[in-house]
């Protein structure tokens, strides 16, 4: 957590101005939006987290969130399958998605780059093709099924503010990769793979595998949040359905104090790190600064703090340096 | 050897001290450099010669006591290095470990880098060129001016580097290990260099882990031990036990007597095996359960890629078998069955630097802690403790970060990572490479108590003293191929020397 106070007062300090200066933040209506797109962010969020543990990087994942987002509606409605046979298909297909980045990066040894780029531009081409360019939706339909995105949870003593029922598949997968990045065997063995490859393979472990796991693990999640992203709008365009959702889940993870060079994941800091890029758009928003900004303000905020973490890192550095020498 | 007339002291260290954020590194160093004589500065990885190097060089000031420069009347003056052009002001060159000329300047633009000739501010590159020919000549070194730096190799870089400081007027000379990547016939060259530069009345500072060769050039030795001065000594009372003595600071226990392997078993058999290296010739060894088997050889004799294909790294054909069974597939494979190799390139292949040593240790030892996948946090402390207290690692501390160790220790984390799991077969490449002498030892031990406890061990090693100090069988390979086997009683150095160069000899089996 001590790594994380930097980011933390961040997301603070932009609660606290948006609050104080924008309209509305404090709502039951913003906060419940809020906690909603973190929640859903998260999940791609910790997804990419285990391939830039490895040393990776995932382009493609915002192209699987709209290739599955428009997969179910188009799916269940104008094919009429039941969701039984429908979510399974889905998910089975988005790990085999991140089966084929896996071996194309370990058995071909592609970069991981380019392997995802190619998918980004695939993926989302598929999409388009697949449904005509037409919009999906559930046109009223399976509010069953969605309530799983949309469902709010009453909570005891709070009248206004229900919690979004996504946070229950956030906090469940979340645990879940705490505590196999931090308890098993598995978990240490990736992040020896992220911090220096070769000496984990000369140490006997089954570097391919783990590389080839964490990206199935990444589209999984990619998928799953896709099915929810959609459950959550109703209809979405192939077109621009996605866009951009990998950078934010890049983004959200270095915040968090992912490093690109592998080796290092913290799934607090992917959340905490998500949360406050949410925070910002909605700020953007409330404190109407035009949404144009939107990207460049990120962008900013991004850049200063890998920069600042950069420094920091330096002086620490430095200071070993000047204890260590002799 | 020197002359006597011409050896005056020049600069002289008066309780020299450096502390670091309230740590000691440096305490109490007094030292003569005298123009005409060899000074070696020789002690352990952490005793503190490189930052006495550097306060020699202007780099760093000492936080306690003074440097001070003596004329020819022997008056003593402070002088105060505030930076390293302050230091080549008062005729004070290092040549670093690390080569660091420009690649792409040609070889009079490198040794006149920023005293370069010029005309109405055009370079006189004609002049240059003489110049820079004169103090190659100096060197020894028969090479055009014009030639690129980033073509020569690294033996003739490291002398057109004390080209140019003898060039910038440098009276007192500092190598740091300038030994460490040249070949035994390259490395005679330069210390008879350093001696011709002794005669004519330079003042060389010599720092070496390699102690023959300090025995053979140094006219006195500064021996440092954790930051102190363990002791000087001169030509009359410098050998090489007195000089490890004090650079240990301890005796070191007798090695352990090898027990006789007559009727052990083959635990590794390796039949026809074709690895990676250039030549593609067949291979085949054995080693018994409990036996140490040395590979000797040059550089690109193919050891590295024999172990390697051994450890299932790389394309390899031909058969491998371990306690009978055949072993192949991935690496993780051959580590399950007990396959264990710590590789040459410890930073490379070997290390997660940023992580703790705790980690580092515990890598390979994690599956058998686990239960249901999950790590045994406790069984991990247990094992690591258990580690470092075997193998003497320092600093103790578990939560260290390996890349802040001296090589020996980092040395020790990789082949601790090994032990954790007792192997059955322990393949090491270099294993003491740029270790210090204790560190070595406790290396030397820890493998034969392995071999001890029934694990077969294959090395390799440049280090023939190594090599005849640690196995019980010697496989020299020439070019791809076994080229002959000794038995550690019947080999010396100039016969396995031999083979390993392509001669044939007799005593070889």
């Amino acid at each position: 957590m001590r790594k994380h106070w930097g980011l933390l007062g961040i997301f603070l300090v932009v609660c606290i101005v948006t609050a104080l200066y924008g309209k509305n933040f404090l709502t039951a209506y913003n906060l419940m939006n809020l906690v909603q797109r973190t929640a859903l962010f998260s999940i791609l969020a910790l997804g990419v987290g285990f391939v830039i543990g490895t040393g990776g990087i995932d382009l493609s994942l915002g192209s699987v969130v709209c290739l599955v987002g428009i997969a179910v509606p188009w799916l269940l409605i104008e094919h009429g399958w039941s969701p039984w046979t429908v979510v399974p298909v889905v998910l089975a297909g988005s790990a085999l998605i991140g089966l084929a980045h896996g071996l194309l990066v370990t058995r071909l040894r592609l970069q991981p780059f380019l392997v995802t780029l190619c998918g980004l531009l695939l993926y989302r081409g598929i999409a388009r093709w697949m449904t005509g360019d037409q919009s999906q939706g559930f046109q009223g339909e399976f509010a069953e099924l969605r309530s799983i995105a949309v469902g709010r949870i009453p909570l005891p003593g709070l009248e206004t503010f229900r919690l979004p029922a996504t946070t229950i598949p956030l906090v469940v997968l979340a645990v879940i990769a705490a505590l196999f990045l931090a308890r098993t065997v598995w978990g240490r063995w990736l992040l020896a793979t992220g911090s220096n490859e070769a000496a984990a393979r000369y140490s006997g472990i089954p570097t391919a595998r783990l590389v080839t796991g964490a990206y199935v693990a990444c589209s999984l999640l990619a998928g799953l949040g896709g099915m929810l992203f959609i459950f959550d709008v109703g209809s979405a365009q192939p077109s621009d359905f996605g866009n951009f959702y990998e950078l934010y889940a890049i983004a959200a993870a270095v915040l968090g104090g992912c490093s690109l060079r592998g080796g290092s994941v913290s799934v607090v800091g992917i959340v905490l790190g998500t949360a406050t890029l949410q925070v910002l758009r909605n700020s953007i928003n409330l404190l109407g600064l035009g949404s144009q900004l939107e990207f460049a303000v990120i962008g900013a905020v991004l850049l200063a703090g890998v920069a600042a973490d950069e420094l920091v890192r330096r002086w620490h550095a430095a200071r070993l340096e000047r204890r260590g020498a002799g | 050897m020197a002359s006597a007339p011409q050896v005056r002291t020049i600069l002289r260290a008066r309780g020299i001290g450096r502390r670091f954020a309230g740590v000691t590194a440096l305490d109490g160093i007094d030292a003569d450099i005298r123009a005409g004589e060899v000074l070696a500065i020789v002690g352990e990885n952490g005793a503190g010669k490189s930052t006495l190097l550097k306060i020699l060089s202007g780099v760093l000031a000492p936080s306690s006591g003074s440097l001070e420069e003596v004329d020819g009347h022997g008056h003593a003056h402070e002088l105060r290095l505030r930076s390293v052009a302050d230091a080549a002001q008062a005729g004070i060159a290092l040549v670093h470990q690390e080569l660091n000329l420009a690649e792409n300047l040609d070889l009079a633009g490198a040794i006149l880098l920023g005293r370069e000739h010029h005309r109405f501010g055009w370079l006189d590159t004609r002049s240059m060129r003489a110049e820079a020919g004169r103090w190659l000549a100096r060197v020894g070194l028969d090479l055009d001016p014009s030639t690129l730096c980033g073509s020569l190799p690294i033996a003739q870089r490291q002398l057109v580097e004390i080209a140019k400081a003898l060039s910038a007027n440098a009276r007192i000379l500092i190598l740091d290990e300038p030994t460490s990547s040249l070949s035994a016939r390259e490395t005679e060259r330069l210390l008879s260099m350093l001696d011709e530069l002794r005669r004519s009345g330079v003042a060389v500072v010599y720092v070496s882990h390699h102690l023959d060769e300090v025995l053979a050039i140094a006219d006195r030795a500064l021996v440092l031990r954790d930051g102190r001065m363990a002791g000087t000594l001169d030509r009359s009372t410098m050998d090489r036990s007195t000089i490890e003595r004090l650079m240990v600071g301890r005796d070191l226990p007798p090695v352990t007597v090898r027990p006789s392997l007559d009727d052990a078993s083959t635990r590794l058999a390796v039949d026809g095996l074709i690895s990676a290296h250039r030549r593609r010739r067949p291979v085949s060894l054995t080693v018994r359960r409990g036996e140490i088997v040395g590979l000797a050889g040059l550089v690109g004799a193919g050891r590295t890629e024999l172990l390697e294909a051994i450890a299932g790294l790389g394309h390899a054909s031909g058969s491998i078998s371990l306690d009978g069974r055949p072993l192949t597939g991935t690496i993780a494979e051959r580590v399950a069955r007990g396959l264990a190799i710590v590789p040459e390139d410890r930073a490379r292949h070997g290390l997660f630097t940023l992580d703790p040593v705790r980690t580092n240790i515990s890598m390979a030892w994690l599956p058998r802690g686990a239960h249901a996948g999950l790590v045994d946090h406790a069984g991990e402390r247990e094992v690591v403790g258990g580690m470092i207290t075997r193998l003497r690692l320092r600093p103790t501390d578990p939560a260290r970060r390996v890349q802040t160790l001296s090589g020996g220790n980092q040395q020790k984390t990789i082949l601790g990572r090994w032990l954790a799991v007792e192997p059955s077969v322990l393949l090491l490449d270099e294993p003491t490479r740029g270790v210090d002498v204790g560190a070595r030892h406790d290396i030397h031990e820890a493998v034969r108590a392995a071999a001890a406890a029934g694990c077969a061990v294959l090395f390799a090693s440049s280090d023939l003293e190594e090599v005849l100090l640690l196995a019980d069988r010697i496989l020299v390979m020439h070019d791809g191929a076994i080229a002959g086997e000794f038995l550690r009683e019947a080999a010396t150095d100039v016969a396995i020397m031999s083979l390993a160069t392509g001669g044939a000899l007799e005593g070889a089996r």
